[in-house]
């Protein structure tokens, strides 16, 4: 009852969430100063001509009206047209997820691979030479901007030694595989980076802590090593607050994404969303953020069910 | 007495970030805006100790007024966020219990929003600014602030004092300005100083996308997306903003874990 009571409560959280930040998209880009069917028929545009326009797109109807007009269509997977290109929205963003998701999704995984390991590592080695390297490293590499990265990794990698792209995707995507995955290395790299440095530390923090409970002692006492009294003992309980931090870290992911892809002229959603804010195409701006923070929440809800799976305790605050 | 280490290096840096902001309100070594030709991307020298942009700009006046620029951005938006955040954290934690779910609620929301997203929304709406990167990262920072704020003012309202004043007939606000905000100014402190750090690294983020400081006004991050033209020909030229946006950010981070190694005994020993 407990676990049904906690998942119940989640999903509610969840379906708020949903609610109330799409609310806040709606408006904040809807009660622009200007009229969106003037903006697109310039100065020159008839008042007859606007007037037909706010028709045809039923900017005139009240904005309750609108906006459930508009909720109910993403959730039925409808983000509207651009009012610009007049291309579909939910199409552009499948389009460019192929790049956005790819790099994600590679990047999330390289920096969990080589910074819950490390973390340890460094909790282990806890004041010995290469356990403070490892946490000054990580110390450092919260401090360093994605981007730095980014072009310090072009210019090694690709203006000195030439041997990756410095930017940009195949034309073809991902139907000319090599070079799709030769344009990835470095962003998902530079992404990796500066995700990484924030879970080492975590992961750092969470060991120490774990190497300092009863049971660990415990566990040490019946004869155990300190590695295996870690791995059978403290891995699940230093994971828990892992998890978590990577619960917060998607937000992070995500925003890190959109600079990677400027930084390496990557065409995925991120770069799409700034040229979208740049020409004022408020509809895609509007369907993106919405489907950005969608995928945000619903992250942070699978990761408060795991969190809640591996740990009971947090179903009983909740 | 143990030197806190972390704390004295914190401050080294800051202060060096601070001199630079400083020092640009007196003294540059060259207009920072006087554009050069002849001097285009010209390499370090005694003259120009970092070099030149592709303008002719001298790169040290850029990075010594771009100092100002970032940590103006910085303390303003960390400014907002500490107004905004101890308001909501503690008028939620004095608040009644029906009116804290929905509160505790939207903390949650705007935490979960990525900051530099909700700065892009606003730029869409406004058109980017500096005033508008503030705004946004003030805004962000703030759920942060105040989700600490209303924990800790949480465990100061349980503490035995505070029931004492209660009983003594103390109201809601004589125990927020005699109890909680005293006890809870430490904490803001290593909070405030942390989040300079953050809002440093979104500011620099901002700009390099073109949604912070406007040009010309200069800023590290633009220089670093400036520079990043001229990888081929002039690659030392992308070295100087990154460095300098390290070093701020590191130092208000190692600030920020000094202070709370020295307010707080318990963490001297486990240091996590």
């Amino acid at each position: 009852m407990n676990t049904l009571w906690y998942v119940v409560r989640r999903i509610a959280i969840l379906l708020g969430s949903l609610v109330v930040s799409s609310i806040v998209v709606f408006l904040l880009l809807r009660l622009l100063p200007g009229d969106i069917a003037q903006a697109k028929l310039g100065i020159d545009g008839s008042p007859e001509a606007v007037e037909q326009l706010r028709e045809q797109y039923g900017l005139n109807r009240p904005l309750v009206v609108q906006y459930l007009d508009w909720l109910g269509g993403a959730l039925r997977g409808d983000l509207g047209t651009s009012f610009i290109s007049e291309v579909s929205v939910t199409d552009e963003l499948q389009r460019k997820a192929t790049v956005t998701l790819p790099l994600i999704a590679t990047s999330a995984t390289l920096a969990v691979l080589f910074a819950i390991p490390l973390g340890m590592l460094a909790a282990l080695r806890f004041r010995k030479w290469d356990g403070i390297a490892i946490s000054a490293t990580s110390q450092l590499g919260i401090a360093v901007p994605a981007f730095w990265v980014g072009v310090i990794l072009i210019t090694i990698f690709a203006v000195q030694l030439g041997w990756l792209p410095a930017g940009g995707f195949p034309d073809a995507g991902w139907s000319d595989t090599p070079a799709a995955v030769r344009s990835m290395i470095l962003p998902a790299t530079t992404l990796a980076l500066a995700q990484g440095a924030m879970l080492m530390r975590f992961a750092r923090s969470a060991t120490i802590d774990v190497l300092q409970q009863d049971y660990f002692r415990t566990a040490r006492a019946t004869g155990l090593t300190r590695a295996q009294a870690l791995r059978i003992h403290g891995v699940r309980n230093a994971l828990i607050p892992v998890i978590s931090v990577l619960g917060i870290q998607i937000s992070t992911l995500i925003v890190g994404a959109i600079v990677v892809e400027s930084v390496f002229a990557l065409p995925g959603i991120g770069q799409m969303l700034l040229q979208d804010v740049a020409i004022r195409d408020y509809t895609k701006v509007m369907g993106t953020v919405l489907a950005t923070t969608a995928v945000v929440f619903t992250v942070s809800f699978l990761i408060d069910i795991v969190l809640g799976w591996l740990n009971p305790k947090a179903r009983q605050r909740s | 007495m143990k030197v806190n280490r972390t704390l004295i290096m914190g401050l080294t840096l800051v202060g060096f970030t601070l001199v630079l902001a400083i020092l640009s309100f007196v003294w540059t070594p060259y207009d920072p805006l006087a554009m050069n030709p002849e001097l285009s991307l010209s390499k370090p020298s005694p003259k120009h100790l970092l070099g030149t942009d592709v303008f002719g700009r001298d790169v040290l006046s850029n990075i010594i007024v771009g100092a100002r620029s970032t940590l103006t951005v910085a303390f303003f938006a960390v400014l907002i966020s500490m107004i905004f955040g101890v308001l909501v954290g503690v008028g939620t934690a004095i608040s009644p219990k029906w009116a804290q779910t929905p509160a505790i609620f939207g903390i949650d929301i705007v935490l979960a929003l990525p900051s530099v997203l909700f700065a892009i929304v606003l730029a869409a709406v406004y058109g980017p600014s500096t005033m508008t990167a503030t705004i946004a990262i003030g805004v962000a920072l703030s759920a942060a602030v105040g989700q600490v704020t209303r924990r800790e003012t949480n465990a100061v309202l349980q503490a035995d004092y505070v029931m004492a004043a209660t009983s003594s007939g103390a109201g809601k606000g004589r125990i927020v300005r005699r109890h909680v905000l005293p006890n809870i100014r430490a904490s803001l402190f290593v909070q405030a100083s942390g989040a300079i750090a953050v809002a440093i690294l979104a500011e620099s983020t901002l700009s390099y996308l073109g949604l912070g400081t406007l040009p010309p006004t200069p800023s590290w991050g633009r220089m670093l997306a400036e520079s990043q033209q001229f990888l081929i020909v002039d690659p030392i030229l992308a070295l100087w903003p990154g460095l300098v946006i390290v070093i701020a950010v590191l130092g208000f981070n190692l600030t920020g874990d000094g202070l709370r190694e020295a307010l707080d005994p318990t963490l001297r020993r486990s240091e996590t």
